[in-house]
């Protein structure tokens, strides 16, 4: 049997801690992309060009480094303002920035980028007429958007959702970078101490697999749910 | 020329973190980045058209053993193919004694056969996905003129898919670009070894990772004007005609 040297519990862990974070960024990165989406198609021209820098700076720039900027650079923004704090109104107060937030709050922002565009073409493909019908029935934009917008903009974005959801899964890899004690990690910490790399990333690459191999399947019954109605698909 | 220095000293003057010495780590990091980041794609894409044309043939034995090499490529995070192959490569027997040692014991070539494994399993799918959109009518004409499978291959299907697949293509190429950053972990220093450099040394990250994203951004858009240039030539039959 494969003979883990005492690293298997603690490579179970790192397995949990890249699990939690590809799903909690992937959450951030829905929201901020629903919102990015809205804001390009929103009818004041400062909030489209923000998100359109926005979509554009970040996906013209590599994660690491987006990433070494977001952590490194944040906590010493968070420093210079709890330092203010401190001066102006003598509140004692220190953040330290963790690297499991630091990791949602970075891959959550980069892939909300790309969940951006995703959306905004799956919006745009939902008929004009669908919606004018909501209007006339008198719903509020709220409305609207939950009930006829959202489900049918779903049918569209699903297979590019599922696709930024894959390149999600594996970008959480580098985390382990900035010191995250994902599995990555410990895998490569444990290849160091034993001299065995294969012991220990073969399996680390065997469970990214196997996340793949499950997402991908809940993502063809997930289409099917949302295709109800068009047939065929 | 004295000009150009005298500009350039004015413009660092005072500057603690920019320095002649610092904006040379960041030259050096562009050249192995660029080095690091063509050399793959170009031996990615030697690999990836067999790769492409034996993953869409019909026998199983051939496509299925590809499938299964792109399938683990794509599946799995660079990084780890990246360890895999670094701290993997001392333990090929004999590896040691012989002439391939002092190269493979940089981190360069390691992280060169990485991102080329990786992205030839990448550009296969694209080529495959390429190849088998070809219009029926086409290869039907070809059969008709009495080609041979082989000869139809390189007049008619590749040289049409070559063309289909260079959006994906060029999305492919930005990838590559922006994954070559991982080449800083295992001790390379590219452009973002620069930055961790110099941010370890001044301990200014906005400095140090914004100049650099400064730098892969323009590398982007120089590769996006490129591609977009390629397609309007190369694709010009499949636009509309007004």
């Amino acid at each position: 049997m494969l003979d883990l040297h005492g690293y298997g519990p603690r490579l179970l862990e790192g397995a949990g801690v890249t699990l939690q974070l590809a799903v909690l960024s992937l959450a951030l990165a829905i929201l901020l992309g629903l919102l990015t989406a809205s804001a390009r198609m929103s009818r004041h021209w400062a909030l489209r060009q923000l998100a359109m820098l926005y979509t554009t700076l970040i996906r013209g720039v590599p994660d690491l480094v987006l990433m070494m900027l977001l952590f490194f650079g944040g906590q010493m923004a968070l420093n210079v303002a709890t330092d203010a704090l401190y001066d102006r109104f003598g509140v004692d107060w220190y953040i330290n920035l963790n690297a499991f937030a630091a990791g949602v709050l970075t891959i959550g922002f980069i892939f909300g980028a790309y969940m951006g565009e995703t959306f905004r073409g799956a919006f745009m493909a939902v008929e004009e007429g669908q919606i004018e019908a909501g209007k006339a029935y008198g719903m509020s934009p709220w409305l609207v958007f939950r009930r006829i917008r959202f489900p049918q903009m779903m049918r569209h974005a699903l297979p590019g959702l599922s696709n930024n959801w894959m390149v999600l899964l594996k970008t959480t890899a580098l985390v382990s970078v900035i010191g995250l004690s994902d599995m990555v990690r410990i895998a490569a910490e444990a290849s160091r101490a034993t001299h065995e790399p294969f012991t220990f990333l073969i399996p680390v690459a065997a469970v990214y697999l196997l996340i793949a191999s499950v997402s991908e399947w809940l993502f063809a019954r997930l289409q099917k749910r949302y295709n109800v109605g068009f047939g065929g698909h | 020329m004295p000009d150009i220095t005298l500009w350039f000293q004015e413009l660092l003057a005072g500057n603690v973190i920019f320095t002649p010495t610092t904006l040379g780590y960041y030259w050096d990091g562009l050249v192995t980045t660029v080095q690091l980041v063509f050399l793959s794609l170009v031996a990615g894409l030697v690999l990836a058209v067999p790769l492409a044309i034996g993953r869409s043939s019909r026998h199983r034995w051939i496509s299925l053993p590809i499938y299964l090499y792109t399938y683990v490529f794509r599946g799995t995070p660079l990084l780890i193919q990246l360890y895999i192959i670094y701290y993997g490569v001392v333990f090929f027997d004999g590896i040691q004694e012989t002439f391939l040692w002092p190269i493979l014991r940089e981190a360069f070539y390691p992280a060169l056969i990485a991102f080329t494994l990786n992205t030839a399993a990448y550009t296969t799918e694209i080529f495959r996905g390429a190849i088998k959109a070809t219009p029926r009518g086409e290869i039907e004409a070809a059969r008709a003129y009495g080609m041979s499978s082989g000869l139809m291959m390189r007049r008619i299907i590749l040289p049409s898919a070559f063309r289909r697949a260079l959006p994906a293509y060029g999305n492919e190429v930005i990838f590559m670009l922006h994954a070559s950053a991982i080449a800083s972990v295992v001790t390379l220093m590219d452009l973002t070894g620069a930055a961790r450099f110099v941010y370890a040394r001044f301990y200014a990250p906005f400095e140090a990772f914004l100049f650099v994203a400064a730098i892969y951004l323009c590398l982007t858009f120089a590769i996006l004007y490129l591609f977009r240039w390629l397609e309007k030539r190369l694709l010009a039959h499949l636009r509309p005609q007004n």
